[in-house]
């Protein structure tokens, strides 16, 4: 589904990741991991299309598309979807009218009808139910006033209303208590199929004992130096990341 | 990026849709303002003395005042000896049913998606048509009259109502009120008359649709509201120019004169010819519009969005002079490119127990200069008078201004004013956000910032808001990469 090879970028000038190679197969869960500045959201931001990096080599094919070759709106529209660290505030615009403008726009693209707002409604219903968001907040300006579990529920909400086929999940669990993490980790797990994959970005493992991966890498000065499965996650958790760091930076020398 | 770039030059390109004109023969004064012209004026409109004399009296006070140069605009002086101050389509006869009209000039407001045509119209409006300077066509004159509504073209008013147009004009803007007002006084040619008779809630919006066809002539319309005790009306004013290389000016005048609880709603959607993308061409639009709430709880309210002119300078005002009366005051003012708008309002509390409501949202985009400037003043006698002024700017770009000037003055020491303003940029955040779910640049702007100026948005009759969004979205195409 995703083949990144050899990806370079850098953020004005400095480069950040250097040389990523990441294969990702349908129905897989992979976790990036690393220490803080090692690249990992910046790898997030390279595939969603942030204009702030800039590709300096390498390529990203996804389901057979060139996908460094998309503008930001069509890699959504052919199924990339990050869940953003920081979801922006957007005053004066519902959840609700926010969604129904991108899925219908997603729609379009895809050569579909646009959903009435009867249709829209009941997928909303549906979809609702999965993450336990209440309809009042999606009533409310677009995470205004949102507290940080709330935010990162509607991610996930819109995750599920627009169906995706490669989720990006950057550092979703920061600033999660434990019962949103459970309930967060609830709805990705219910939205995975064989046809679908994630990619969960994270400092830390507690998310993975939620969305168990089936790979798990660890990013360090924008490379992947370490792949594993989930055990390898534990063991950075007993270990921290500094037998890894010593590991590459030896080798280096 | 080739690709964003080539979107980026689409949107830049699109030209501003209303700016095609009509060639029609017309009856127009001679270039030039002085006594003869403004008798020739009088004289072409049939009017009775008192009204000539009306004219010249606020000529000659206009000759004696300096041109305002207060406003944070910036703009080459108008030779208003070189402009011509009537035109009129040769066609337009003294037609007492729309039957009768030119079918060419009501082609014109088809094309602009207004139609004169009852049958085919919205139920719930209607239009009087102003061509340059004069009035095409009102519509559902008839349905109104039954109710005793009078909505007719001033001119007519002058001829048919000539008391009621006697004793109101002036009275809420006096003649030399300041120097447009007082030159649109002398030189004024037609406009709208409304009258609610007391305890009448008018069933339709009424509205007039203002179009500048001539070139070198200077539109000057005056727009007289009055709504009697108890009755309510909502009126809708929207306008639209040529695209033309060299400035017009439009000077008008709207007055309002409410008693006691009746209720007047004024919305304006400003669409006139903005200037192109260098900054050449353009309506500068000097307008006076105050409302007086005269009876004991009475009610107006303005709300205006403003997206085209080149320069716009315009203050709707209220003088709360009833007891228990309230003003509003809801604006949007985009501007883009070289445009320069200064607008906002004057609240005058004078009678006790009154309230008003300001909210303004101003969006700067391109090199465009944007200024808000108010005014809160409560009399001494004003007990217990509440404002309540909320100012945002949004700025799109790095290249255009914002800027606020409120103006306080209270002389009651019961009274309670709050302003409260904010300066937002439009994040690219945002944009990308909106982006990563599969919206598209442009389409993220207009939600955006149709979001940030909702507030003031729903206060429009349903339609017009959605025509109000379009245009929002519209002007500010292109304006970010």
């Amino acid at each position: 589904m995703l083949s990144i090879k050899n990806l370079h970028a850098s953020v004005e000038g400095t480069p950040i990741l250097r040389g990523i190679n990441l294969e990702v197969k349908a129905g897989e869960v992979h976790a990036i991991m690393g220490p803080n500045g090692s690249g990992k959201s910046t790898l997030a931001s390279v595939l969603a299309g942030r204009e702030e990096y800039e590709v300096t080599d390498g390529e990203v094919i996804f389901q057979g598309k060139d996908l460094l070759d998309l503008a930001p709106e069509d890699r959504a529209r052919e199924g990339v979807f990050l869940a953003f660290q920081y979801p922006v505030e957007i005053p004066g615009v519902s959840s609700t009218n926010f969604l129904r403008t991108a899925l219908n726009q997603v729609r379009e693209y895809r050569g579909l009808e646009p959903l009435d707002a009867v249709k829209f409604l009941s997928l909303m219903k549906e979809k609702m139910a999965l993450v336990e968001i209440d309809q009042k907040l999606l009533s409310r300006s677009l995470n205004e006033g949102f507290s940080g579990g709330e935010k990162k529920r509607n991610e996930i909400f819109q995750m599920a209303m627009l169906e995706p086929t490669l989720s990006i999940l950057d550092e979703t669990d920061s600033g999660l208590d434990i019962d949103a993490l459970r309930i967060v980790s609830n709805g990705v797990n219910k939205l995975k199929s064989d046809k679908t994959a994630t990619i969960v970005v994270t400092h830390y493992q507690r998310l993975l004992d939620y969305i168990v991966p089936d790979y798990v890498h660890v990013l360090y000065k924008g490379r992947i130096v370490k792949s594993g499965t989930k055990e390898l996650a534990l063991e950075l958790e007993e270990k921290g990341y500094d037998w890894i760091k010593e590991e590459v930076d030896s080798a280096t020398v | 990026m080739s690709k964003d770039n080539q979107i980026l030059e689409e949107l830049t390109s699109k030209e501003y849709e209303h700016g095609w004109s009509v060639n029609y023969e017309a009856d127009e004064a001679p270039a030039g303002l002085n006594e003869d012209i403004i008798r020739w004026i009088s004289a072409k409109k049939e009017e009775p003395e008192w009204l000539l004399e009306w004219r010249l009296k606020a000529f000659r006070t206009w000759m004696n005042m300096p041109e305002p140069e207060w406003a944070n605009v910036t703009y080459p002086k108008i030779d208003l000896q070189a402009l011509k101050y009537y035109s009129a389509p040769k066609q337009i006869k003294k037609t007492k049913s729309l039957e009768e009209v030119d079918p060419e000039l009501i082609a014109i407001y088809e094309r602009l998606g207004i139609s004169l045509n009852e049958q085919k119209r919205l139920q719930g409006i209607a239009v009087d048509a102003v061509l340059d300077s004069v009035s095409v066509a009102t519509t559902f004159k008839g349905t109104l009259a039954k109710l005793g509504i009078v909505f007719c073209s001033f001119s007519e008013a002058v001829k048919e109502h000539p008391e009621l147009v006697k004793k109101y004009l002036g009275s809420v803007v006096p003649m030399t009120d300041n120097y447009y007002a007082a030159l649109n006084s002398a030189v004024f040619s037609d406009g709208s008359f409304c009258y609610i008779p007391k305890g009448v809630r008018c069933p339709m919006e009424l509205s007039t649709y203002f179009r500048i066809n001539a070139a070198n002539t200077g539109q000057f319309e005056r727009t007289l509201i009055v709504a009697e005790e108890s009755s309510y009306v909502s009126y809708l004013e929207g306008c639209t120019a040529p695209q033309r290389d060299e400035n017009q000016l439009h000077a008008a005048v709207v007055e309002i004169y409410a008693a006691a609880h009746a209720e007047v709603k004024y919305s304006t959607v400003q669409n006139w010819f903005p200037g192109d993308k260098e900054g050449k061409g353009g309506i500068y639009n000097f307008v006076t519009k105050r409302g007086i709430c005269a009876g004991d709880h009475s009610k107006i309210s303005w709300t205006q969005v403003e997206t085209g002119s080149a320069v716009t300078w315009k203050y709707p005002s209220c003088i709360l002079k009833g007891d228990y009366s309230i003003g509003e005051f809801y604006s949007v003012a985009v501007t883009n490119n070289y445009q320069q708008a200064d607008t906002g309002t004057k609240m005058i509390h004078i009678g006790k127990n009154t309230k008003s409501r300001i909210v303004s949202k101003g969006i700067s985009a391109g090199k465009s200069q944007n200024s808000y400037r108010g005014q809160v003043q409560v009399m001494k006698r004003a007990d217990n008078a509440r404002n309540f002024s909320q100012c945002d700017s949004l700025l799109m770009g790095d290249q255009c201004g914002a800027h606020t000037f409120p103006y306080i003055d209270i002389n009651n020491p019961s009274a309670k004013v709050e302003h409260e303003a904010t300066t937002s940029k439009i994040g690219e955040d945002q944009i990308f956000y909106c982006n990563q779910r599969g919206i598209a640049t442009e389409d993220a702007v207009a939600l955006i910032v149709n979001g940030y100026a909702k507030e003031v948005l729903n206060q429009l009759p349903m339609e017009f808001a959605v025509e109000a969004q379009k245009l929002l979205a519209l002007t500010l195409e292109g304006s970010v990469g």
